[in-house]
């Protein structure tokens, strides 16, 4: 039997969470669930997603737990570092402040649907790798979605404008200088595309 | 993070209803609007806010995110996100001190969430408001002390501080909109109301659990700047601890209305220093009718802290302020406007 790192992360995670809704039922002022579930439908990547979730859910938890796409990362979950950064209706937000419930009937794209359906790295993802644009890879997904709103939003100039407007993309390794090369690499390409 | 309700009104007075019991910004609301949900969703998380019913104004949002400007001034609809408004070119160009609060503030995803309502109505950054394990907080839990007066307040407010409370009001934008005199505009169940902006804040007065002058159910639709052509002369400066992605330790706003070398009007507002957005009109009086100069700017700078309050961590603020606002009306006064001219000097 072999136990993959997802799978002991993914249980550690699940404990902890087990901890935290058992030390929250604890308490007496907790109100009685009285939301149930609520329908929500995403789309996705282009698939239309239909789901049953709890109001607390966020896009970062739907993503992850619920459609199973762990490209998006947990980092902080608290908005301050930009590891679970998505597109929603073309912009970028932080999916981990984001209720999934708020954004039904929505288009979102995950690093899961960047590539192109033959497979094609959308020229922001062969920027890193041609750039070497990061070392652990945690922070990259979010870097890269971030990186192609940057460019579409004609906020990626000037170097100082892309360290700017990259700023709520944090990557504790210290790759940022080859995040800015892979961001002026693939601004080119974007332009023409 | 707690179960509540969620519900999402498709109108204004469904949603005031919705939010009859909402408060006036206090954390023990049952009932909690919703709109980008940068400061709710995280604060919920950190099980500071405890909403029973979320009410998601979404379903309001699409009517109330215009950006228009005229001969009578600049109105920004309340939902309006701070990107849009940022990037607006009248806005950068007539109203550039409005602009960069906006675009200094957060990272390009915050403010692509965050409303410009919500922005005004985030909450403190005070460490021991935002974890709820520290017992005094008068803020979260009115009558149960102040950890901060005698704890970590290096970023701590030092104008409008009171022993309730010194937390630091942590945004932008509020700066620059109290810099400018503006209005703002809220529907609730008896209908809508214009407040000056600078009310909107409460002091703390003892009961800093209680932030704002709304009404129970009343929400932001609107702020109206009125129109000056000299706040194209406008500026933000905002002094962080690190370059970009910070709230201030310090921030001036300043609008400079010149006659050759010498002020015939000026605005000055402080951020990163203060209890609620604070505007410093003591000391755009004492610079009034004066020659613009470094000796003048740093005397119109004391006026402005004369009265702070620091508590150790905080000594260093009233210093930095001054320098602030001093940079702020110097960088003002060498702005090149839209006519070509160029006062510095």
């Amino acid at each position: 039997m072999t136990i993959t790192r997802r799978e002991v992360l993914g249980g550690g995670a699940a404990a902890m969470a087990l901890g935290a809704e058992l030390a929250a039922a604890a308490r007496a002022d907790v109100p009685a669930d009285t939301a149930g579930t609520i329908a929500v439908r995403l789309h996705v990547n282009g698939k239309r997603r239909d789901l049953n979730l709890d109001a607390r859910v966020t896009v970062l938890d739907a993503l992850r737990d619920h459609l199973h796409l762990t490209g998006s990362k947990k980092g902080c979950d608290q908005g301050q570092c930009g590891a679970c950064t998505v597109l929603i209706d073309g912009r970028r937000v932080l999916s981990c402040l984001t209720l999934a419930v708020s954004v039904s009937g929505r288009k979102i794209v995950t690093i899961e649907g960047l590539a192109a359906s033959n497979g094609q790295l959308h020229p922001m993802q062969q920027a890193f790798i041609d750039q070497d644009g990061f070392q652990c890879g945690y922070c990259t997904p979010g870097q890269i979605l971030s990186a192609v709103a940057c460019v579409k939003e004609g906020h990626a100039d000037t170097d100082d404008e892309i360290r700017e407007f990259m700023s709520g993309n944090l990557c504790r390794c210290g790759a940022y200088p080859k995040i800015v090369a892979a961001i002026k690499q693939a601004r080119d390409h974007m332009d023409s595309a | 993070m707690r179960p509540f309700s969620y519900e999402r009104p498709p109108d204004l007075a469904q949603a005031s209803r919705a939010g009859a019991s909402s408060g006036q910004g206090q954390v023990d609301s049952p009932v909690q609007f919703l709109a980008g949900g940068t400061t709710l969703i995280d604060l919920m998380k950190l099980d500071v806010l405890r909403p029973s019913r979320v009410v998601d104004l979404g379903g309001v949002a699409d009517t109330l995110r215009s950006i228009t400007a005229d001969s009578r001034g600049l109105r920004l609809g309340a939902f309006a996100k701070m990107a849009a408004v940022a990037d607006h070119p009248v806005v950068r160009l007539s109203y550039p001190v409005v602009a960069q609060s906006l675009q200094l503030a957060a990272s390009a995803q915050l403010r692509n969430m965050a409303t410009l309502g919500g922005n005004v109505l985030q909450r403190t950054r005070c460490s021991y408001y935002r974890d709820s394990s520290w017992a005094a907080c008068n803020k979260r839990q009115p009558g149960s002390g102040c950890a901060a007066l005698r704890g970590f307040n290096r970023n701590h407010a030092i104008l409008g501080v009171d022993k309730s409370c010194i937390a630091q009001y942590p945004g932008d934008f509020a700066v620059a909109l109290v810099t400018l005199d503006a209005e703002v505009e809220v529907a609730g169940a008896h209908g809508r109301r214009r407040l000056p902006f600078e009310t909107l804040h409460r002091p703390a007065d003892g009961r800093p659990h209680i932030e704002t002058n709304l009404n129970s159910g009343e929400i932001i639709i609107a702020f109206n700047i009125p129109a000056a052509s000299w706040y194209r002369r406008s500026v933000y400066v905002k002094v962080r601890d690190r370059a970009s992605y910070e709230f201030a330790i310090a921030s001036a706003a300043v609008a400079l209305d010149l006659d050759g070398d010498r002020v015939r009007d000026v605005r000055i507002g402080l951020g990163g220093m203060a209890y609620r957005p604070w505007r410093a009109k003591e000391a755009e009086d004492t610079l009034k009718g004066k020659a613009l100069n470094e000796a003048n700017a740093t005397a119109a700078a004391a006026v402005a802290l004369r009265g702070a309050t620091s508590h150790g961590h905080n000594d260093y603020k009233p210093q930095l302020a001054r320098q602030t606002i001093v940079r702020a009306l110097l960088h003002a006064q060498a702005m090149p406007t839209s006519d070509g001219a160029n006062h510095a000097g």
